[in-house]
């Protein structure tokens, strides 16, 4: 799984013009501004993130490190506006998009982030070409899913031959191995042709070799297709293949 | 998209909501069976009164009658000439009957009704009920030779039915064997017959002959040229039920035959009044299937009875009559004409009232009934709402993580709840389905089920002495099913609510961390 033998610009070009076809030299894709975060528990607020500022950059493989609860995960929630902060502000393309109604939050999430996560979180009831359909199945109607069904159909399809359980496609997540299941995760998170690939400690749950593999078709996706990718880890072995490194410690970045 | 194929995946995987589907679908059911035999019965019942009451009646106040009738009908005429398709007067009158039966005298309290058999079955289904053919086509008050129905005719499938023995030779034929029996008795020991008879003709055990005295009684009545093999009283019709009785084994007992002679006594119309006694030979029986109708009714000829009470002014020959009976035409508004009528005839003297006034008490007890039961049937489909309502909050809570990715993906809260909503559509629509299918089915086959349950326990569900009906009556009314079933779709809908709100409000994150 070395090589990304299709390029997904081709397969679905009504989605949403590509990454990969706009020429500019890295600019700024994703930015936080002086964010803040803390959870409730009873009348004490524990702070989670305590003034983040940072900066993603168009085609970018960044990781960020840090030990158990020191927000990294929190500040991955808030820039994929799974969450919102308390403080601060979240940039996507300049745009300011932690303040944006809950409609416009799902489009953004449907659309433009791709997401990883360690548990995979594939649905069970649904099979593998199910689960990698789901944001189309979701962006669509009935009708116009009805209608573009054989399209969605074969792009999935070839996502799956891009990550290499294309064999599995009529399989259950529970069927699969963990290695499977995330491969099948990663083209869920592809179906849309994402700006942004924002992964939750993604090889967390496997063995090394799997999870080098998984690092390898995240590392081919980011070169080839210039896919931006955001990385939560607690590995500093994992964290060595992004471009760059943002440490956090206790909610704060740690200048490396 | 989702919503549709998560909802059917949930559907096919969540065996618990299997449970939601058989509450709903048992109480669907229940209630489409419970409404159709209510209707079913009510129907019959409805049937049965108006068949006997015509549809309108017009009455005396006085007991003793107003005088004549020919007039009145003009009259009615007159007002809701349009409206009406037959009329009738009657006479009524509280009277005793006497059967005898081995010299012992058997007493019964009915109403003797004075009717004209040449119109009376224009008015109600008096002809239907009879128990001769010919009778049902012209009601004579003759008796006939033979020929009486052995098998009821009003049940379609004599299957069904265990013949009445005794009718088979009811009639003439009856009499005058009787007769001779009785004369060839007489001849043998000229002492007056104290005992028991023997069981006559043949396999007929439980046919006694019960009238060992009633030639001679009828000679002193009569005069000794009364001869009961060749000739009979005045014709009467009696309730079947004033002289059978049904017993355990479901068969009709008769004690008094067509060809029997009864003694009737009632009060003359004049003061003070003065009881009259006379012979009457059955010549038919009356069977409406209401048992408080058959109980408590016996027919003779208006004429002769107006004769017997007096009824007949001796100088202008104009006879009385205590109330008129109307049938009006199919389409025509009873309580309309009731309300004319009530104009014309001043209610000091004449009591207007239409079949349902009658039995105003009885329909409305039924009706309520009906509804106290729909009540508390939707009660059932409710107790089934709720069984939804904690199901769902289950697989909702199950379903958490699967919630929190599906907005990961972003899926908005409204869809996430559409799953939910559709669930309980779909659990409501299949359960109304299933239980529309059982209970139709139910009521379709609701004999055959009631046989079989019979004999399984060993205990009849469905008696028919009871009821005087020989099957469960049932009507389904189209738009009380269709009621039924958007009701328990609704409650299924509005049960699921709730948990879809939960499941539509649950924070991403915190989904998604759920274990």
């Amino acid at each position: 799984m070395s090589s990304l033998p299709v390029d997904i610009s081709q397969t679905a070009p009504w989605i949403k013009p590509r990454l990969a076809q706009q020429p500019q030299p890295a600019v700024e894709l994703l930015a936080t501004r002086d964010l803040f975060k803390s959870y409730r528990k009873g009348p004490l607020g524990i702070p989670v993130l305590q003034g983040i500022d940072m900066t993603v950059g168009e085609g970018e493989f960044l990781a960020i490190v840090g030990q158990s609860g020191c927000g990294k995960s929190t500040l991955l929630h808030l820039l994929g506006t799974l969450d919102q902060p308390d403080a601060g502000e979240v940039h996507f393309e300049g745009h300011r998009i932690d303040n944006l109604p809950g409609r416009s939050r799902d489009l953004l999430r449907n659309r433009h982030f791709g997401m990883i996560f360690q548990f995979y979180h594939l649905l069970p009831e649904l099979t593998t070409l199910e689960n990698v359909l789901a944001p189309a199945l979701i962006s669509e109607s009935t009708l116009g899913y009805f209608l573009r069904r054989r399209q969605h159909r074969r792009h999935a399809m070839e996502l799956l031959e891009l990550v290499g359980i294309a064999d599995r496609a009529k399989h259950k997540p529970r069927e699969m191995s963990g290695g499977e299941m995330q491969r099948a995760a990663i083209a869920r998170a592809l179906l849309a042709q994402p700006r942004v690939l924002l992964a939750d400690e993604p090889t967390g749950n496997l063995d090394r070799s799997t999870g080098e593999q998984i690092m390898g078709m995240l590392r081919e996706l980011n070169r080839k297709q210039k896919l931006t990718i955001v990385m939560v880890t607690h590995d500093p072995w994992i964290a060595e293949q992004a471009d760059r490194v943002v440490r956090l410690v206790e909610g704060r970045i740690q200048k490396v | 998209m989702y919503k549709l194929l998560l909802c059917w995946r949930y559907l096919r995987t969540r065996y618990i909501a299997l449970v939601c589907i058989v509450s709903v679908m048992l109480g669907v059911a229940t209630m489409i069976v419970v409404n159709s035999v209510m209707a079913g019965f009510t129907h019959e019942m409805q049937a049965r009164m108006n068949g006997m009451l015509g549809d309108l009646i017009l009455e005396s106040r006085s007991m003793d009658g107003v005088p004549d009738a020919p007039s009145h009908l003009e009259k009615i005429r007159e007002v809701a000439g349009d409206a009406i398709a037959g009329m009738s007067p009657t006479v009524h009158v509280p009277a005793l009957m006497y059967i005898e039966i081995n010299g012992q005298l058997i007493t019964h309290q009915a109403t003797l009704v004075g009717i004209d058999e040449r119109t009376y079955s224009s008015v109600s289904q008096f002809g239907n009920y009879l128990q001769h053919p010919s009778n049902r086509e012209q009601l004579v008050f003759e008796l006939r030779d033979d020929g009486y129905d052995v098998y009821d005719h009003q049940v379609p499938d004599r299957s069904l039915l265990k013949p009445r023995k005794q009718m088979e030779h009811a009639g003439w034929v009856y009499r005058r064997h009787k007769a001779a029996l009785k004369k060839h008795r007489q001849q043998q020991n000229p002492a007056p017959l104290q005992v028991a008879d023997p069981p006559r003709r043949g396999g007929s055990t439980n046919q006694q002959n019960p009238f060992g005295n009633t030639a001679s009684a009828d000679g002193e009545q009569e005069g000794r040229d009364f001869d009961p093999a060749t000739e009979t009283h005045h014709g009467i019709v009696l309730g079947i039920g004033t002289c059978s009785y049904r017993g355990d084994d479901g068969m009709d007992h008769f004690i008094a035959l067509p060809g029997d002679d009864v003694r009737v006594s009632f009060p003359k119309a004049s003061l003070p009044p003065e009881a009259i006694s006379d012979f009457y030979t059955v010549v038919d029986f009356y069977e409406s299937k209401m048992s408080e109708y058959d109980g408590s009714f016996m027919f003779v000829p208006l004429r002769d009875l107006q004769k017997s009470r007096g009824m007949i002014d001796p100088e202008t020959g104009i006879g009385k009559f205590t109330s008129i009976q109307i049938k009006l035409q199919p389409d025509a508004d009873a309580e309309a004409v009731r309300d004319a009528l009530r104009d014309v005839f001043p209610a000091q003297l004449y009591v207007v009232s239409t079949w349902r006034d009658k039995q105003g008490p009885l329909l409305a007890a039924v009706q309520m009934e009906t509804a106290v039961l729909n009540v508390l049937l939707f009660m059932i489909i409710a107790v089934a709402g709720f069984g939804i309502l904690a199901i769902f909050t289950m697989i909702v809570v199950e379903k958490t993580r699967d919630i929190g990715i599906l907005k990961s993906l972003g899926a908005s809260g409204y869809g996430v709840m559409g799953i939910f909503l559709s669930y309980g559509l779909a659990l409501g629509i299949v359960g109304a389905g299933v239980g529309l299918a059982l209970g139709l089915t139910f009521e379709r086959y609701i004999n055959e089920i009631a046989d079989l349950l019979g004999r399984i326990t060993g205990q009849p569900v469905f008696d028919p002495s009871v009821y005087y009906f020989y099957k469960i009556p049932t009507i389904v009314d189209p738009f009380t099913v269709t009621w039924i079933c958007v009701g328990a779709v609704a409650i299924a809908v509005l049960a699921s609510v709730l948990p879809a709100r939960r499941a539509a409000r649950l924070h991403p994150v915190k989904a998604l961390r759920y274990e």
